[in-house]
């Protein structure tokens, strides 16, 4: 049988992106994937005739720039287009514009308070100083601040160097950003509910957690700190959807000698003397690596593919406790043709934006209290977007892909598993909030994909279907991710390793963990690096 | 439902849009906040030249303006900024700069003691949001009103002549930085003596509606005396000849500073005579007499440089041969026309830059593609490049 260097399971973005810096550094590379397709959640799915779904993830911004050109993306199909601003219907038949042109901006947000449109600026200052902070931090490995290993000392003394040079008054606004809700956080600075709730969103996307909860203005960074082209917090589409990310890095994998085995969904780790041997796959192959990479999510890797006999106890029992909550779903439609919004004037450039259908802080916290109660929200947060307004490789010249994720979707209803009649009046329930603003809407739904957190589990492999595979709160981020002393990408068993969004720093279609993933794995190989390192911003 | 019109999606137009539009000959153009400014209008040279030999009309409706009225007007504003307020008397016009708790500036601006009790409050940023949070506690009204006056500002040597000429009554007993009311075809127009020019200089406050009669009027009146609309271009020469602060070039707005360290305090712009410690509060206070015990980081400088290669974007160096290392950089930089001067503003680290102190500059410049490097000495200088005897002049004279 042939032994690998390295086995990588699961060919979503973060696994593909450890395999393709392992693989240029020279090493013999399998990556595995459990579906008959490539993507994990950075997909484009032809699920209806011509039109092509970015079904899971759907928006770009937080993809490493560092990443795109060191495994040179280009060459291999990726184009990130910047688009812009954002709209929120009101009940009154109002909107709220956010634009592109920031005097334009300015003036819609001064047409209701003058306050609120001078505040911006400085609300966008101090989030921004928040991004700064964090991102340097992106492309390296969080340092464990137990360990007294040079390395961790030194890039903790980096941290705490960056931490002080905010001078005194930042550091305690860090301190209080680090651990407020974006409710506390947004009230700081603006009178407004409409303009409050706007910007909210971005603080629960993809948490189980309400508006007020604390914790969840950090959240608010993981939509801010990225870019494109080096406008930090603009966001943009991937030509021909999000799959376009994972089959480029795919391209740089397999160009640069790497193997991908599709339908190849892995059982066990095979796992000898406390060292990894290779995989069991589900069809009864073996491989063998002295190296195994899991992509998985940290609760699915330790959980459902191990002996729970081979893991330290402390371990085990950290990973089982560790918060992956399904949150949000999605609803993907294909569309005859693009749907009027009674509210927008005609020619509104509004219509390429994000949308989004709740109009105050109260209604926020009430779709929050739904998934509480163990049911999807009956007035749901929905962050709506129509790339193919931008894109025109994902559906017929005139028809339209429209992507809807939804929040909140409990992973079970009320502690038991979803019906398809749930799942049904789940989607209807999205539909009609939208149709409540755009009256021939419906008529041009031509299918519908309706996805529940158990959905998105059952066919990605996520672990309750949570797209930033872990939530996002202090207690799971930096060296506490996924599990402390285990923030480093390495696991309790020899030569496994993890390089899924459970690691530092996070989901949202980064890649930074399954490059930080590689470059510690060719440090304990001996061999010479091939992961760039953070371009910096000073 | 009616649907409701988008807010104005392109550049506003100011209410003098119509007559510079007319004179405009090349069209070139920028945004200031939001509404369409001209940079030049025919020429930049003849334009600049009308400030400091005949009259030059800049239209600056866009400038951001706050009234501030009701009983604690002063004391608010003598909370808000350094200086002392209770000094500046109804009818007199003050620059101020406003901080906050560290001392560091938000911007500077001028305030318009128009009546007792009553202010105007000009800056470049615009700050609704601080002012507000600043009047915790104070029984003011603090009313933005932009839109809500039309602006222009008058000067040049024979700038007096031009007002005096359409009738202003009482005109030359306004010394600099006073302000009167006078009538404009039956409405009231406020004309204070204050300026961005460094030279003998006006500017003219209107209701919007008059705005376009009061062009048509300064311009009949101004005909025989050179008059001249003027963009943005000649305009900044002019301010930096008179040696005046910009913001986003001398310093970076406190509340909108990412990188910290990257804002100011007024102590190092040069503009400690604008910090009075004898009041007993006032917004960032405490840290400036902080930074007075113990010393600045930065000194703003400004420089004359030899030869004749403006210093833009320059690095400042302690020596000749840059050895000592980059002490500073140019944020201003201009060939001075009426000075024939080579000048500079510029930021430097403490101890460097005293008056009287050199510095050397490193200018890039290029000729025919090529591009050459030279190392200028610079002197560091206390006085504005620019300080004719007829901007203090008191009458003015018909220049």
């Amino acid at each position: 049988m042939k032994t690998y260097d390295a086995i990588v399971v699961g060919a979503g973005h973060n696994g593909l992106t450890t395999a393709a810096f392992l693989a240029k550094a020279g090493l013999d590379v399998i990556c595995v994937e459990k579906n008959d397709y490539i993507g994990g959640a950075a997909v484009s799915r032809n699920l209806y005739k011509d039109w092509w779904y970015s079904n899971c993830s759907y928006v770009c911004s937080l993809l490493r720039p560092e990443i795109y050109r060191a495994l040179e993306l280009h060459k291999h199909g990726l184009q990130v287009t910047p688009y812009g601003g954002s709209v929120t219907f009101m009940e009154n038949g109002d909107y709220y514009g956010s634009y592109h042109d920031p005097e334009v901006a300015y003036r819609e947000m001064a047409r209701l308070s003058r306050h609120d449109a001078d505040a911006y600026k400085t609300y966008s200052a101090d989030t921004m100083r928040q991004c700064r902070f964090i991102r340097d931090f992106l492309l390296s490995t969080a340092p464990d601040p137990t360990s007294f290993k040079p390395r961790d000392l030194k890039e903790l003394a980096r941290i705490g160097g960056k931490f002080m040079e905010m001078g005194e008054a930042r550091m305690y606004e860090t301190i209080r950003f680090w651990t407020m809700s974006v409710a506390e956080y947004l009230a700081e600075y603006f009178e407004t509910d409409v303009i409050k709730t706007a910007l909210s969103g971005s603080g629960i996307i993809g948490t189980a957690l309400g508006i007020n909860s604390p914790g969840t203005a950090y959240v608010l960074l993981h939509h801010y700190m990225g870019e494109v082209d080096g406008n930090v917090g603009s966001w943009g589409f991937a030509r021909g959807g999000m799959g376009a990310v994972s089959d480029s890095i795919a391209g740089a994998f397999q160009a640069a000698g790497g193997e991908l085995r599709t339908e190849a969904g892995v059982d066990q780790f095979i796992v000898k003397n406390g060292k990894v041997t290779g995989v069991a796959l589900e069809n009864g192959d073996e491989i063998a690596a002295p190296v195994v990479v899991s992509a998985m999510d940290v609760k699915r890797t330790f959980l459902n593919c191990m002996d729970k006999s081979d893991l330290p106890e402390k371990f085990h029992r950290r990973v089982k406790n560790f918060k992956i909550r399904g949150s949000s779903g999605k609803v993907n439609i294909a569309l005859d043709g693009l749907p009027d919004f009674s509210a927008l004037p005609e020619g509104s450039s509004l219509i390429y934006s994000d949308m989004h259908f709740i109009d105050s802080m109260e209604r926020m916290e009430r779709a929050y209290d739904d998934w509480k109660d163990g049911i999807w929200s009956r007035d749901p947060f929905i962050d709506m977007v129509i790339p193919t307004l931008n894109d025109p490789t994902m559906a017929p010249p005139g028809k339209h892909f429209m992507s809807c994720f939804v929040q909140y979707c409990p992973y079970k209803i009320e502690g038991r598993d979803w019906t398809s009649e749930e799942r049904d009046a789940f989607g209807q329930n999205v539909i009609d909030q939208i149709a409540k603003y755009s009256p021939n809407f419906k008529d041009l739904i031509l299918h519908t994909e309706i996805r529940t957190p158990q959905d998105i589990e059952d066919e990605i492999g996520i672990t309750e279907g949570n797209i930033f595979h872990g939530e996002l709160t202090m207690d799971q981020l930096l060296f506490n991710r996924p599990i402390p002393g285990y923030a480093q990408y390495r696991s309790p068993i020899g030569g496994l390793y993890m390089c899924g969004s459970s690691t530092h720093p996070g989901g949202g279609v980064m890649a930074a963990p399954g490059a930080n993933a590689a470059r510690e794995i060719l440090s304990d190989l001996k061999r010479p690096n091939t992961v760039p390192e953070s371009f910096g911003d000073d | 439902m009616s649907v409701r019109a988008p807010v104005h999606q392109g550049r506003l137009k100011s209410p003098f849009y119509s007559r510079l539009k007319q004179l405009d000959t090349v069209n070139e153009w920028h945004e200031w906040k939001g509404y369409s400014s001209a940079d030049v209008l025919y020429c930049a040279e003849t334009e600049y030249f009308a400030i400091r030999n005949s009259t030059a009309v800049f239209d600056l409706t866009p400038m951001t303006k706050y009234r501030i009225t009701g009983p604690d007007a002063l004391d608010y504003l003598n909370r808000l900024v350094t200086r002392d307020m209770a000094k500046v008397r109804p009818g007199r016009v003050a620059y101020a700069v406003w901080c906050d708790d560290q001392g560091q500036v938000i911007d500077d601006g001028t305030i318009f003691h128009l009546r007792e009790g009553e202010y105007r409050l000009c800056s470049q940023e615009r700050h609704f949001a601080w002012l507000m949070a600043a009047a915790m506690g104070f029984d003011v009204t603090i009313t933005h009103e932009t839109e809500d006056v039309a602006a222009l500002a008058v000067q040049g040597p024979t700038s007096f002549s031009v007002l005096d000429k359409m009738g202003f009554d009482g005109l030359e007993r306004l010394k600099p930085f006073d302000l009167g009311h006078f009538d404009f075809q039956g409405s009231e127009i406020m004309i204070s003596r204050t300026g961005f020019t460094g030279d003998l200089g006006y500017e003219l406050w209107i209701d919007p509606a008059q705005a376009e009669a009061l062009w048509d009027a300064l311009f009949a009146a101004g005909e025989l005396h050179g008059i001249r609309a003027i963009g943005t271009t000649a305009l900044e020469i002019s301010r930096i000849e008179a040696g005046y602060l910009a913001a986003y070039m001398e310093f970076l707005p406190a509340d909108e500073t990412v990188r910290t360290g990257r804002s100011r305090s007024p102590l190092e712009l040069g503009l400690s005579w604008l910090v009075d410690f004898k009041k007993p509060n006032f917004n960032g206070r405490r840290a400036l007499a902080e930074e007075k015990r113990n010393g600045s980081t930065w000194r703003l400088v400004k420089l004359d440089i030899e030869g004749n290669k403006p210093a833009h974007n320059s690095y400042i160096y302690g020596s000749a041969n840059g050895r000592k290392g980059e002490i500073g950089f140019i944020t201003s930089a201009v060939w001075s026309p009426v000075c024939k001067q080579n000048i500079a503003i510029g930021t430097v680290r403490m101890p460097h830059g005293k008056p009287g102190d050199n510095v050397w500059v490193e200018i890039y410049y290029q000729r025919e593609m090529h591009w050459n490097r030279k190392m200028a000495k610079a002197t560091v200088v206390d006085k504005p490049f620019w300080f004719p005897p007829r901007r203090g002049a008191k009458p003015p004279g018909p220049f």
